[in-house]
């Protein structure tokens, strides 16, 4: 195979990486400190979740990575490769065939089953950072339950926006106890995390790990006359024509032309694959050709 | 020294390893259900499941605590040799391995602190035998409600109450391992 060690990582720091794993799934959204190692990949570009795949695959994995919901971007194609050449395993980009689903800022829309691993790239852990810079701080807010700061954040978006302008890395409270950051999914993405399989959480440079029991309680922070809403483009895709879907917006020309894709490839191909068109799908594949 | 200690370690760690950590974490994460843990084979009284989870969790980063019979030559040695972790009380144990009776009292074991919850101890309770039938169980993990057969009720509900403080438990019987974090809401049977 290769002069690696099955999936990169030495045996101790995987040892050390599975058991954060297990404190995690044990504590429900609490950021577990880890000894990150360096990857050879910079920082930013899903150092935590390579390592958090690295201590969870086994050889019968066949592994998916997306980046934005999309198999084919460089980040996504760059950890696939990775993981071919250091672990052998087998890769693929259909949801369904994936037993462990490597991902950046998205959810896949086909719901995940019990079988099934799915594992963040975080950038910042911590859901109080912004309002509080000191880690010994927050440290102690997350001890206290002490959340108040990020109610009071919410509000200002509502007394600055009229609604909770936060769209993405939308916080949440997991098991009436932890808030915790989602990693910067959609929040159209949220309601999806109570899900059947397991969810693991990687923050290389912050070098934190958290986790998500399959059936958590994950609930979005809001208030009782400003609910919480998932919300995505008002648009059908103009290619598959789901309107279940998030939606990228793609900006077509400089004459104000815009069309709106499924963020998720997989997804959006499967649903053309079985015959469903949308607006723009005929007159793109008419260019195409 | 005693030539069988150097067996009974992982034929092939990193793929080993892999496997057994997959089923110990299947079952952290579902509490109620039961997997397959091998590769590992401990000297007795140690089953090959809790060997084989201490051999894929323990290295000399992780202090352990043997408890009652498990707390004797052949198994130091054999600890000694493929593990390297250092052999502590119970106060001062990340892991410990023995069966319920000479685990008790839990209180000897670090629960964690306020800031950092998960600096608790892990139990690996060795049983006679494990079974989906017996306590209630509610929680994160579990869609409605799951069942599996406890030693008591009573110390996983004190347990459960120390939230998000709480010690977190492995059953292990033969080559069978279930598990019971702090977050499982037990009810008896």
């Amino acid at each position: 195979m290769s002069d690696y060690n099955f999936a990169y990582l030495d045996e101790q720091t995987k040892r050390m990486i599975r058991r954060a794993i297990l404190k995690g799934l044990a504590i429900p959204g609490y950021q577990v400190p880890f000894a990150s190692r360096e990857m050879p990949m910079p920082y930013g570009w899903g150092t935590g979740g390579v390592q958090v795949s690295a201590a969870t695959l086994t050889p019968d994995d066949t592994l998916k990575v997306i980046d934005q919901g999309a198999d084919d971007t460089t980040n996504a194609v760059s950890i696939r490769k990775f993981f071919e050449k250091t672990a052998g395993v087998a890769t693929t980009e259909e949801t369904a065939q994936a037993s462990v689903i490597q991902t950046r800022h998205r959810i896949p829309e086909e719901a995940l089953r019990e079988d099934q691993i799915l594992v963040y790239q975080v950038p910042i852990p911590e859901p109080l950072r912004f309002l509080e810079p000191s880690e010994v701080e927050t440290r102690k807010m997350h001890s206290l339950e002490e959340y108040g700061l990020m109610h009071v954040k919410l509000y200002e978006d509502i007394s600055k926006h009229g609604a909770i302008a936060t769209s993405y890395a939308y916080p949440v409270k997991v098991e009436g106890r932890y808030v915790m950051d989602p990693s910067p999914i959609p929040k159209f993405d949220n309601p999806k995390m109570e899900m059947a399989a397991i969810q693991l959480f990687g923050a290389g440079r912050e070098q934190r790990i958290y986790a998500l029991p399959p059936y958590c309680q994950v609930v979005s922070l809001d208030f009782e006359d400003f609910p919480f809403e998932a919300s995505k483009a008002d648009h059908p895709c103009d290619m598959c024509g789901a309107e279940d879907s998030y939606l990228d917006e793609v900006i077509m020309d400089d004459a104000g032309n815009r069309m709106f894709v499924c963020s998720d490839t997989d997804y959006c191909a499967s649903r053309r694959a079985a015959g469903h068109v949308g607006a723009q799908a005929a007159a793109l594949e008419e260019t195409a050709a | 020294m005693n030539a069988d200690v150097l067996k009974g370690g992982f034929a092939n760690a990193p793929v080993d390893a892999a496997h057994a950590f997959r089923a110990a974490m299947n079952v952290m994460a579902r509490p109620g259900t039961i997997e397959t843990l091998e590769g590992a084979v401990p000297p007795a009284p140690m089953s090959t499941a809790a060997g084989t989870l201490i051999l894929t969790l323990c290295d000399p980063d992780t202090p352990l605590h043997l408890a009652g019979d498990w707390d004797c030559q052949e198994v130091r040695d054999w600890i000694a040799f493929h593990i390297g972790a250092p052999i502590v009380g119970a106060s001062h144990a990340m892991f410990a391995v023995g069966d319920w009776d000479a685990l008790a009292p839990l209180n000897r074991f670090a629960i964690g602190t306020p800031e950092y919850p998960d600096r608790s101890a892990t139990l690996i309770v060795e049983r006679e035998a494990l079974a989906t039938k017996g306590a209630t169980l509610r929680g994160p993990g579990i869609k409605e409600t799951a069942e599996m057969a406890l030693p008591e009720a009573e110390a996983f509900q004190m347990n459960a109450l120390l939230f998000p403080l709480g010690l977190d438990f492995f059953f292990t019987c033969g080559d069978q391992v279930s598990a019971l974090p702090r977050t499982t809401k037990v009810e008896a049977a």
